[in-house]
């Protein structure tokens, strides 16, 4: 098992660091980059909605204030290198403030704070407009040449991202062997436990909205970069619900859903906004398929849905009846 | 020394339109827990009802109620078939509600286009009045009018009658409530489309007065969730306080600080959440 799953990953390093090539076409390879940076916003989001049970409708909040940051300091003139670690500096701080609001409350009061910071993020960014340039959103004229590499082509830029999405994977592999992650995910599972047995509940939740905000802003730096313009959309509710999409779509918890969950979404907005203009509609309706047929989320669902159609059909060959599958226990 | 007069009428008005979208939400989300991402989408949705009943001649008040009505229905259907299912999961909960709140936006912009529509109010109630020898915008004054007799009608149901009580047991103890005999989940499909309805009332009346545009469903959701958070979930009192607290604080801060209108809004919810978790008038859960 552990040799297959080293060869696995060695083939999708492989088919990841040769895609330009076999790919070619450009658009695609900036079809990749987008699905790179936003599985770093997924697994970032993941933390909290599949380890942490943090589930938080505000993270295009933390992803915008990246991202503003960056471009505001670049467009005041400052290098890309201040700027960026500017951009950081200022999404931890959020995030802080985010985590002491936020933590007043779990579950449903957790979410609902988050979605009213989230607003509050979108309020900023769409009616300061002497800050933030309002509608008309802020244009991010250069991308950054590190080592003297300019990213201003597809193909390094691609690069660039993968460099960015395999640390946050690797840390993210780290995060969920760790003794915090441990016992981040006993928070989730059993908090008065952890209390009982000497762990600050609140501490190890606030490290990991910290952790989560970290490479939500790496993430939103990727992004200004990548599209080299910023706007108050990147912020609203619409985008945090997408995100969330990501995360549960591929199936919470996991390392590999959420960037599964990337790609399914980036590819699906690419394809459907190609055909018609109603994104938000096929969103709405994939939600409620997820929630209504397959809870767990589209990889396992469809997994669970295949492993019962299977047996359905072997127990018709064999005359004997089935029951479904039940959902996978917590 | 008028100016501050009315403002302060607006303040008063939009604080009555402001809990006549969240008396519903503070029925689904403060007492029965539901974590309803839709309640923006009543609201906007009752309000393009509303305008295309008015368009066809209707009456006012009779477009108001029928706009109520089909929105009970909706909700109903959409609590009794998909969110029964998922009772007590609250991030599937929140998905469902959020997909179906992205579905009606989309609807919306194709049924009723991206124009805003603005209705004129019935003409009995347009005009002013004159008191203390000024005057006020009589629409407005109804609006507040409308408030408090929810107001009062929902704190007599709930408070007063059997209803209520039942609802209540419901509430805090679903299987006592069942074994003494209470339909508890027909009576929280009733309070869903109780509430539905009365967002979409305030969507139709607030439709004069804000007009019905794109958007405008994600505008109200996070004003009745800020009221709710800060008048305590699950408080009438507490949700008729924080909307007349919110009117002021938005006309006055618009008045004062127009880019940062949006923003001051959030700041007392922000400080109850700190200083005071439960909200104004909530009540701790033990």
């Amino acid at each position: 098992m552990s040799r297959l799953r080293h060869a696995a990953i060695a083939v999708a390093l492989l088919l990841l660091a040769t895609l330009p090539v076999w790919v070619g076409n450009p658009y695609y390879i900036n079809v990749a980059s987008q699905i790179l940076l936003f599985a770093v916003f997924a697994l970032a989001l993941n933390v909290l909605v599949g380890y942490g049970g943090l589930v938080s409708l505000g993270h295009a909040g933390l992803f915008a204030i990246a991202g503003y940051a960056a471009a505001l300091m670049l467009q005041a003139g400052h290098g890309h290198f201040a700027a960026d670690l500017a951009a950081i500096v200022v999404t931890l701080a959020a995030s802080a403030v985010f985590a002491v609001l936020a933590l007043r409350s779990t579950g449903i009061g957790f979410l609902m704070i988050t979605l009213a910071l989230g607003q509050i993020i979108w309020g900023i960014a769409y009616r300061w407009a002497s800050l933030t340039n309002g509608d008309n959103g802020v244009n991010v004229t250069t991308r950054p040449a590190p080592f003297g590499i300019s990213l201003a082509n597809a193909h390094s830029f691609y690069f660039a991202t993968l460099i960015a999405f395999l640390l946050a994977v690797a840390t993210m592999a780290v995060f969920v062997r760790s003794p915090f992650g441990a016992s981040l995910r006993g928070t989730r599972d059993q908090a008065r436990r952890m209390n009982a047995l000497g762990y600050n509940v609140w501490l190890i939740r606030f490290l990991a909205i910290l952790f989560s905000g970290f490479w939500t802003g790496v993430s939103g730096i990727l992004f200004i970069y990548y599209n080299q313009f910023i706007s108050p959309q990147v912020s609203a509710l619409t985008a945090s619900a997408e995100v969330l999409l990501m995360v549960i779509s591929g199936g919470t918890a996991t390392l590999l859903g959420p960037i599964a969950g990337a790609a399914i979404v980036v590819i699906m907005k690419n394809v459907v906004s190609a055909y018609i203009e109603r994104w938000n509609l096929v969103l709405g309706v994939v939600f409620v398929i997820i929630i209504s047929f397959m809870p767990e989320g589209l990889v396992p669902g469809t997994v669970r849905l295949w492993r019962w159609g299977w047996q359905a059909l072997q127990a018709r060959l064999n005359g004997t009846a089935v029951r479904p599958v039940g959902e996978r226990s917590p | 020394m008028s100016l501050w007069l009315t403002l302060a009428v607006n303040s008063i008005a939009l604080g009555g339109l402001l809990f006549l979208l969240s008396a519903g939400f503070s029925l689904i989300f403060g007492l029965m827990r539901i974590p309803n991402l839709m309640h923006g989408s009543f609201f906007m949705l009752g309000a393009y009802f509303g305008v295309t009943f008015l368009d066809k001649g209707l009456n006012f008040w009779l477009a108001a109620l029928l706009s109520g009505l089909a929105m009970a229905v909706i909700g109903g259907v959409i609590e009794r078939f998909l969110l029964r299912r998922l009772e007590g999961q609250v991030l599937p909960q929140v998905l469902l509600t959020l997909g179906f709140a992205f579905i009606i936006a989309d609807v919306c912009l194709m049924v009723w286009t991206g124009d805003p529509w603005q209705p004129s109010p019935p003409p009995q109630l347009r005009g002013a009045v004159q008191a203390f020898g000024m005057f006020f915008p009589l629409y407005r004054l109804v609006i507040v009018g409308a408030a408090v007799v929810v107001a009062v009608a929902l704190w007599v149901m709930v408070d007063w009658t059997r209803l209520g009580a039942m609802i209540r047991a419901g509430v805090d103890d679903p299987p006592i409530a069942r074994v003494v005999g209470i339909k508890v989940s027909q009576l929280f499909t009733l309070v869903f489309c109780l509430g539905a309805a009365l967002a979409a009332f305030a969507g139709v009346m607030g439709a004069p007065y804000l007009s019905v545009y794109p958007g405008l469903d994600f505008e109200m959701l996070p004003l009745a969730l800020i009221v709710v958070i800060l008048g305590g979930t699950g408080s009438l009192l507490g949700a008729l306080v924080g909307s007349f607290l919110i009117g002021f604080l938005y006309n006055f801060g618009q008045a004062m600080f127009p880019d940062l209108a949006y923003v001051i809004l959030f700041l007392p919810m922000l400080l109850v959440l700190v200083l005071r978790p439960q909200g104004l008038f909530g009540r701790v859960v033990t």
